[in-house]
């Protein structure tokens, strides 16, 4: 059936056009300005086109020490994201049952998701410091800190990511259909080879998409971080320390740098989900569409 | 709450009875319960330790004594004391305290305004204009992508396009309609706002795309067929339904404007307050209490502005 498009089609087309090119305009602007030549400025025209301010970076003679500040963010970005996986997934099968406290859980979760950031990184930075006070009044004097990226740090990323990784499985359970599992069971499954061979395969795409939330939330991290992470600073931490000394585009260079590994784990992640779905597609059960 | 565990049940309609049976025959198995907790108490214990025990500190600490260098653990109305300060004195003129919350509200207020209106029409034009699913799922990513990118460099992307010698003012001087460049372009209130509503506008679209795509097109097509126009289907039909969208998009964006202090701190030059700032300031000074104090009011007004707003509707049941 094919009909013409009402007029309003049109004005919202060329709105929705107009958006996009809002959301990545800029973006695409710092991108391009980081291939600056040497004699470049923070502003467009271009003055020549070269990797000098990049491999500036990278030489570390640059304004930060990328690579510390690098590896630290990505070592966080992975733990962050296995635990957020994992957590995610073990509690959205929980949901799916009746528990006591299960609307405490979801309370915390949404609470967690939508009280101020500053309001969680001063608490925890409280708590830490409190913790300290204690170690060092009680049992050793010559105690330094509690805090840290893997401690304080992580529990503050962990406060972000775990809300969108439980919400994404409530979504994926709204559409399962527990006759599969069931069905597993009927032939004899345990509890863990019904989850292991049925129900991980068929949401494996969305856990990836928990992953890629888990990653990427926490690689460009700032708010949460900003009094939690203790004496060492993540990428984007020092990137923002940047904005109000630099004058020349290092920091658009930094910024397409921490963009590339973002854009790296997107198109991995979106490029896994993509396979898993046309497998699934491919080789998955045509129970229930009627005719054997 | 008994609404609310109600929904919660609806992710898994059926599994309930037929689980707990089959469990009921093998007693060696773990018993349901502790199952559940087995699979919920981790998560439980990440939020317990760095969310709702980290809240309850805040609080303590707000009524905590300190010094120029430390914390004293003494009861003190003096975190709270300080930043009203001059508030009574200084009446009918606003005090500081005052001040940087109307203009936080302020900012709230227009950004929540732009997002409401951009996040609204982006989320149409996907729900009931785009046809294909294919289409719609990647028109969607489209919008989320930015997400998963870091905002400090979505805001340090204006400059390029902002500052004195930016596109912008350059364009307008080259064009002849100004002879010299805009100021209020970037670090102003200007620019916190647009940066704002680049950031956050797709907290907006998501929740109200979802109430959307629920809609049942033939509803619409009832109203058109009663003959509506169509500004009258959108008003009488569309927006009731959207609602429960626009208003989980509404807190979203409220709640983050609220307590933002990075956004408007880089976009303001660091020179507009704001709630969050103070917050912030007060930290860098090694003032905890008072930080804390800041805190626990921000919390209080955050909480004020989420209850008036999910009065309007139930929010458990719209996830």
């Amino acid at each position: 059936m094919k009909e013409g498009r009402p007029r309003s089609f049109y004005v919202l087309a060329i709105f929705f056009a107009a958006y996009v090119l809002f959301l990545y305009g800029p973006m695409i602007a710092i991108y391009v300005l980081s291939f600056q030549g040497p004699q470049g400025g923070l502003t467009f025209p271009m003055n020549g086109v070269s990797t000098f301010w990049i491999a500036k970076l990278f030489q570390g003679t640059g304004i930060v020490d990328l690579g510390a500040a690098f590896r630290r963010s990505l070592l966080l970005g992975i733990i962050v994201m296995s635990v957020t996986v994992v957590l995610s997934v073990a509690a959205g099968m929980a949901f799916r049952r009746r528990f006591r406290a299960q609307s405490v859980l979801f309370y915390s979760a949404i609470a967690s998701l939508i009280v101020p950031s500053i309001i969680t990184s001063l608490g925890i930075s409280l708590e830490f410091r409190i913790i300290d006070d204690l170690i060092k009044a009680h049992w050793n004097e010559n105690f330094e800190t509690s805090m840290g990226l893997l401690t304080s740090g992580l529990g503050a990323h962990l406060t972000w990511t775990l809300p969108f990784g439980l919400l994404i499985m409530f979504a994926i359970f709204n559409r399962f259909d527990p006759r599969l599992e069931e069905a597993a069971r009927d032939l004899g499954a345990t509890p863990w080879q019904a989850f292991r061979h049925v129900v991980l395969p068929i949401i494996l795409p969305s856990v990836i998409g928990i992953g890629l939330f888990g990653f990427t939330l926490s690689w460009d991290e700032l708010a949460r971080s900003s009094q939690a992470i203790g004496a060492v600073n993540t990428l984007p931490l020092d990137l923002q320390g940047l904005t109000t000394t630099v004058t020349n585009p290092d920091i658009y260079a930094l910024g397409t740098v921490i963009s590339a590994v973002s854009f790296t784990v997107i198109t991995l992640a979106l490029g896994t989900i993509h396979m898993l779905n046309k497998r699934q597609a491919a080789k998955g059960s045509d129970a229930g569409k009627g005719l054997v | 709450m008994d609404m609310s565990e109600e929904v919660l049940q609806q992710a898994s309609p059926g599994l309930i009875p037929g689980s707990g049976t089959a469990r009921a025959v093998k007693p060696t198995r773990l018993s349901p319960s502790l199952i559940s907790w087995l699979q919920a108490g981790p998560m439980m214990l990440v939020f317990l330790a760095f969310f709702l025990i980290p809240l309850v500190f805040v609080v303590i600490v707000s009524f905590w004594d300190y010094n120029e260098y430390q914390l004293l653990p003494a009861f003190s109305g003096r975190g709270y004391t300080d930043t009203f300060e001059g508030c009574i004195a200084q009446l009918p003129e606003l005090c500081t305290i005052g001040k940087t919350y109307l203009k936080t509200l302020k900012l709230c207020f227009l950004v929540w305004a732009s997002t409401l209106f951009i996040g609204f029409w982006v989320a149409y034009f996907l729900a009931f204009h785009v046809r294909s699913k294919t289409w719609q799922m990647g028109l969607s990513l489209l919008c989320t992508i930015p997400f998963w990118t870091s905002n400090v460099i979505r805001m340090i992307a204006w400059i390029p396009l902002l500052g004195r010698n930016g596109l912008v003012n350059s364009g307008l001087v080259k064009t002849g309609l100004i002879n010299h460049p805009i100021e209020w372009l970037l670090f102003s209130e200007f620019s916190v706002v647009l940066a704002l509503v680049h950031l956050f506008t797709f907290f907006m679209v998501v929740p109200i795309f979802n109430s959307m795509v629920r809609i049942d097109k033939s509803l619409i097509e009832a109203a058109y067929d009663a003959g509506a126009t169509g500004f009258q289907t959108l008003v009488n039909v569309i927006i009731p339904l959207a609602k429960p969208g626009i208003v989980i998009g509404s807190i979203f964006v409220i709640t983050i404007v609220m307590g933002d202090f990075i956004t408007i701190g880089v976009m303001g030059g660091q020179q507009i307050a704001a709630a969050g700032k103070i917050i912030e300031t007060r930290v860098n000074a090694l003032q905890f209490p008072a930080a804390a104090a800041n805190a626990v009011i921000l919390l209080v007004i955050t909480f004020l502005i989420i209850s008036m707003m999910s009065r309007i509707v139930d929010i458990k049941k719209e996830l």
